[in-house]
């Protein structure tokens, strides 16, 4: 610390001898730089910028001086006046930064502590894997249709060539609205809203409808009552077997990654003629496990393809019954199970988990799957 | 259906070394579901072993072992111990030696047991896996069927591969071995050996007496008889062995028999003994009162609807689905008659429901057999068992025969190639649809119908003869009629042509094209609205979760639900998953407050959850849906009574809070979730859909009734779209949550169809603010929404925002009051406001709430 300089005498300066006033500009100087903090520094100001300080006084000294002499004065004082003033500006702005420095450095705190507001909540993965499918297809042009979970039995069945009697009406074990004969059901798929868009829009139809269903299934590892389903549906001028796999393909590389394809395998349903199984191309092993004992893949069993859902050419029949042009229009139409679809690709185990409505199961996932 | 690759291989010829597994890869392609495929895991040494001598040994257990020795076929008997006792000296027996592996990874190694070193062990059907064949002991082989010391693996035919076959409903024709063997035939290119190509004896009349009163329902009914038959004669080993492997179990000769035949060819048969049969058999619908016992001694009540096999005593058979106990064979039957019919499809659907009964006959039925089938079939069984179990087939043989011949259809000749987008010639269209049966010819324009091909496998049933194949004379947009082989009823349209042409070009070998939709709009403002919300709720801090919507009683009681509320009235289910929920949830709250009990049970004490989903409002009057005709749209008027049949369905949004919203830790004290928190996710749905909510108190259950708010659009009598606020103290009790949980219920269809279409931007302005509280003592039971309001009301337009930010009770201000201080924001658009003008409009906005509210200003 420096205290007050005491062996000078202000009034000795004149501001005709430029050696004394170059010395009381270099004891302004050190006696800044010596401030070691911002109070020396102010007491150093006081004194060497201060009303009493010896340059201050000497440049009202200069007013006295005869006039011929006045201007040389003014320049010298007025040099140091300058140079004692950088010379407190600069010490100032070191020790502020090294004041700031200090106190920061107090400040510092453990930033990986909780805190009180609530942490972010969580969607459910069926709501996240319906959107996704939905922005999928709404990128391609589609709309996305909806229909309400009691249907009639005539947009359940009868309008998607369901016949009475058929086997294929007992196939999908159907919850049915009282009274007996109501016509009322649980929609046991989401192929009735097909039907809706038929009969509420023209062609052509482009339309995508994720929703719950209803079968009942008792509750297991692999099979619930109640399960979600998307249901694609395209009718238009020239539609064909070709379109179906284009559109499927595409499904599949956007959902589960390039290089993916879909395979079809003939089957029956009774909306679709000619009707198929869609196969997904195995995402985790890529087929590389077929016949391989070595490298067993657990996703698609070593298949190195994983059934996905079923999917055909619009039957005539269904145009018909819902007021399409036959002769102008045809179509296709797709459907999948989104339980068994986040199953195999998010590796979820338990059907049970996805129903039971545990927030463990939700907050795992988070807004993303 | 379960289909041994042994048997398959009988009539089609299958390249050498093809496994089970290539078989099921072929028939997937073909469009078959092949479930599984069951390879036999068994290897050897097992053999055939003769009884040299045996032991009986009683045991500490009360078991009773035989030590045994056996003839091999080698010097040296083989030893072993075995615990069955159906077998005496002499007999043939099946040993497995040591070193082997019986199917279920059994290895077997000579072991101690029972105080001897058994070196291997005779085996039972099941160890086999043949089946449990009923006789709970080991395999006793006929005399003379085997030498000591045989393979016992190839006699037995036991390292078969059977393939699990999940038919769909068209393809009722591979509910047989034959309808399978077509479609392998198919895959490989080979030829069928079709079983049912068998000489027919019968001289076509002077059968059994047979009446069909209902031609309809019954098209074709044959009968043959077959006397002298030993019905006690045991079925050979290899029918048995097959029926094993196809799922059924061996029962006498004469069940055998007829379930044998309906695996080969898929035409189910019936016997009855004839000296049980009384007068002239009769086919007829039943009549009311009328009752049948069935084989399987069940008595059942018959429909006018049921349809019949009857004689003079009665009905002696459900039709299609199962015989009747009266007529049935037994071990004393010497003279049987054998039926083999085709039956309607929805006569025998219908049957088979009503009477909760289906059968492996029922199930044939349903999907349609081969109406040419019943006199080849009926041929087959009389041949078998005469045969088998020493019986004389008689040449009389009743045939009643009304079935219309398959209709032609006619379809463009290049209709298979524009449904699938793809290259299909001329020539294999019509040589896949030869190969399925189909007959094929040009319907030229001059309607000289040239045959172009008939169905590769019809020449032993169908009438056409087989003619050459393909011709390229015909051009695409010219037609083809074609005519379907019997076997397949299910191909009526030219869209059925075309999947069995696409299936076999190979769906692989269709291209992909993306289809180019027209442009869409994107999701619908309700859509992206829903959207927010659940990502609104999510950012506060929420957990989405699923439930089913069944309810029942004791939802509603747990909630305190008055007996008369409007909620009570639900959608009721027919078949409920449990009758304790036969109800359809008419409040999201019924299912999310057993969640979040069940969540709470596991643990999860602070829980913040919600659910979107439909409810199911009953329509004051319940009208039943129609059914309306299929074979063109319904009119405008009949979908909308279709709509209008059916429950309102709005989509709600549901949340419950408990336990704590922020723990205690160390930034201090905790804070519990409670009823503002509730209210405060409610006032948060609203304003994400733009909604600026009505709120009241209102006294309603679940909610506590001093805290519960009722949520309104539309202005001060609109519409009520939910609630929110804190639970009654009995709901928190009965679904296990702590006290002090809330929980909110929104219409959210309801909420979104209030929100803005789009919103209108407006100025703002850049002048100052001139801000004022103020302090008012009012009434405690005055809502502090409706003071404000009243303040926003007298303060006129330069009134900025207004915030409560404080309530005050207490000593100082008296005993049922309450003070509430506003913070008010003043601005005008177009000057800085002057202190008069300021002090104007507060003394206005005050002013309304002493007028309306006797409110006093608190000073200081």
């Amino acid at each position: 610390m420096s205290g007050p300089n005491t062996d000078y005498d202000p009034v000795e300066v004149t501001p005709l001898h430029a050696e004394e006033v170059e010395r009381t500009r270099d004891e302004a100087l050190t006696a800044f730089t010596g401030a070691a903090d911002l109070a020396a520094l102010q007491e150093a100001k006081t004194a060497h910028l201060g009303d009493k300080s010896p340059i201050v006084l000497a440049n009202r000294e200069i007013g006295a001086l005869p006039p011929q002499a006045r201007k040389e004065a003014g320049q010298r004082i007025g040099a140091a006046r300058k140079a004692i003033n950088e010379g407190f500006a600069s010490r100032l702005a070191v020790l502020e930064a090294e004041h700031e420095e200090r106190m920061l450095d107090t400040e510092r705190v453990d930033v990986t502590l909780p805190w009180h507001t609530p942490r972010l909540g969580a969607r459910h993965p069926l709501s996240l894997i319906s959107e996704q499918v939905a922005d999928v297809f709404t990128a391609l042009g589609w709309d996305v249709a909806e229909g309400p979970e009691v249907e009639a039995e005539w947009l359940n069945f009868d309008a998607l060539n369901f016949q009475p009697d058929h086997p294929a009406r007992q196939m999908q074990d159907t919850f049915f609205v009282e009274p007996a004969g109501s016509g009322k059901v649980l929609r046991t798929h989401t192929s009735p809203v097909q039907a809706r868009s038929m009969l509420s829009r023209k062609p052509p139809i482009y339309v995508i409808c994720p929703g719950r269903v209803f079968r009942t299934d008792e509750l297991d590892a692999t099979h619930t009552p109640v399960f979600h389903q998307v249901e694609g549906l395209v009718i238009d001028e020239g539609i064909t077997l070709a379109h179906l796999k284009g559109t499927l393909d595409h499904f599949v590389v956007s959902m589960f990654g390039e290089g993916l394809e879909a395979r079809l395998r003939p089957n029956f349903f009774p909306f679709t003629e000619p009707s198929a199984e869609v196969d997904l191309k195995c995402f985790v092993c890529r087929g590389a496990s077929v016949g391989n004992p070595d490298r067993p893949c657990r996703t698609c069993g070593s298949e190195g393809w994983i059934e996905w859902g079923g999917c055909g050419v619009v039957n005539p029949r269904v145009l018909q019954a819902n007021g399409i042009d036959t002769d102008r229009y045809s179509g296709f139409a797709f459907g999948m199970g989104l339980e068994r679809t986040l199953m195999f690709r998010n590796g979820v185990e338990d059907m049970r988990d996805m129903v039971e409505g545990d927030v463990r199961f939700s907050r795992q996932f988070g807004m993303e799957i | 259906m379960r289909v041994p690759l042994s048997w398959l291989r009988e009539y089609v010829d299958l390249p050498d070394g093809v496994t089970g597994r290539d078989v099921a890869e072929q028939l997937i392609r073909a469009g078959l579901e092949v479930e599984t495929v069951e390879e036999s895991d068994l290897t050897g040494p097992l053999v055939v072993g003769k009884v040299l001598t045996y032991e009986n040994e009683p045991q500490k257990n009360g078991k009773t072992i035989r030590w045994c020795s056996l003839d091999i076929g080698k010097d040296e008997p083989q030893w072993v111990v075995c615990g069955a006792h159906n077998f005496e000296v002499g007999d043939l027996v099946v040993v497995v030696l040591p070193g082997a592996v019986l199917p279920g990874g059994f290895a077997i190694s000579a072991r101690k047991t029972y105080g001897h070193v058994s070196n291997g062990m005779i085996c039972s059907s099941a160890e086999l896996g043949l089946g449990d064949d009923g006789t709970h002991g080991i395999v006793v082989l006929e005399p003379g069927e085997a030498t000591p010391g045989d393979d016992a693996i190839e006699l037995l035919s036991l390292s078969d591969d059977v393939l699990d076959i999940a038919v769909t409903p068209d393809r009722g024709y591979c509910l047989s071995i034959r309808g399978v063997a077509r479609e392998a035939a198919t895959a490989y290119g080979v030829p069928l050996k079709d079983p049912a190509a068998l000489p027919l004896n019968g001289s076509g009349s002077g059968g059994y007496p047979v009446r069909v009163d209902d031609a309809e329902a019954c098209s074709v009914f044959v009968t043959r008889t077959v006397t002298g038959i030993d019905a006690k004669a045991l079925s050979p080993r290899w029918m048995q062995k097959r029926l094993l492997a196809a799922g059924m179990r061996p029962i006498s000769i004469g069940v055998d028999v007829t379930n044998y035949v309906m695996l080969e060819l898929g035409q189910p048969i019936h016997g009855y003994d004839k000296d049980r049969l009384s007068g002239e058999i009769v086919v007829r619908r039943a009549n009311a009162g009328e009752k049948l016992m069935t084989l399987d001694d069940q008595t059942r009540e018959l429909d006018p609807e049921d349809l019949l096999i009857t004689d003079d005593s009665g009905a002696i058979g459900a039709a299609g689905v199962m015989g009747g106990a009266s007529t049935e064979i037994s071990d004393a039957t010497t003279d049987v008659v054998i039926e083999a019919a085709h039956f309607d499809p929805i006569v025998i659907a219908r049957a088979s429901r009503r009477h909760k009964l289906s059968s492996e006959a029922s199930r044939r039925f349903e999907r349609e057999v081969d109406p040419n089938l019943p006199r080849y079939a009926a041929q087959r069984v009389a041949d078998l068992l005469s045969e088998y179990a020493g019986g004389t087939v008689l040449p009389d043989e009743t045939v009643v025969d009304t079935h219309p011949k398959p209709a032609p259809v006619t379809l463009r000749a290049d209709h298979a190639a524009r449904v699938a987008g793809a290259v299909i010639t001329l020539d294999e269209t019509v040589r896949h649809l030869a190969s399925v049966g189909c007959t094929v010819e040009a319907a030229a324009a001059d309607a000289v119908a040239a045959p172009l091909a008939a169905g590769a496998h019809a020449p032993v049933l169908a009438e056409v003869g087989s003619t050459s194949v393909g011709s390229t004379s015909v051009e695409g947009d010219d037609l083809l009629t074609v005519t379907p082989p019997s076997w397949r009823p299910d191909l009526r349209d030219p869209n059925d042509f075309a999947e069995e042409v696409i299936r076999l070009f190979g769906f692989d070998n269709v291209p992909s094209v993306l289809p180019a939709a027209p442009g869409g709009q994107g999701l619908t403002v309700s859509q992206r609205r829903r959207r927010r919300v659940a990502t609104a709720l999510v950012g506060a801090g929420l957990t989405e979760v699923v439930s089913y919507p069944f309810t029942g009683d004791a939802d509603f009681d747990a909630m305190g639900v008055p007996a008369d509320d409007v909620r009570r009235t639900t959608v009721k289910l027919v078949n409920p998953i449990s009758d304790e929920e036969p109800s359809m949830q008419t409040t999201l709250l019924a299912t999310l407050l057993r969640t979040a009990e069940r969540n709470v049970g596991r643990g999860a004490n602070d829980l913040a959850i919600f659910q979107t989903g439909l409810v199911f409002l009953p329509k004051a009057e319940t009208k039943p849906a129609p059914l309306p005709s299929v074979a063109q749209r319904p009119s405008d008027a009949e979908v909308q009574t279709l709509y209008d049949a059916l429950p309102d369905q709005p989509l709600h949004v549901g949340v419950v809070l408990t336990g704590a919203l922020a723990p205690t830790g160390w930034w201090g004290k905790g804070r519990p979730a409670g009823w503002a928190d509730a209210v405060q996710v409610a006032r948060l749905i609203a304003s994400v859909v733009g909604v600026e909510p009505v709120v009241k108190n209102v006294e309603l259950a679940p909610w506590h009734p001093g805290r519960c708010a009722e949520f309104s659009v539309g202005g001060p009598d609109g519409t009520v779209i939910g609630h929110a606020g804190e639970l009654h103290p009995k709901v928190c009790q009965a679904f296990g949550l702590p006290a002090r949980s809330s929980a909110v219920e929104l219409d959210l269809d309801a909420l979104i169809a209030a929100g803005p279409e789009s919103i209108a931007a407006q100025p703002f302005s850049s002048y100052p603010v001139a801000k004022e509280d103020v302090a008012l003592i009012v009434p405690a039971e005055v809502a502090a929404a409706d003071v404000q309001a009243a303040l926003v009301e007298g303060a006129g337009e330069l009134l900025e925002s207004v915030r409560l930010f404080d309530v005050y009770t207490g000593e100082q201000i008296g005993e049922g009051k309450k003070s509430l201080a506003f913070a008010l924001r003043f601005r005008a658009p177009d000057r800085t406001l002057k202190e008069n003008e300021v002090a104007d409009a507060r003394q206005a906005a005050v002013q309304v709430t002493v007028d309306r509210f006797a409110a006093v200003q608190r000073v200081g």
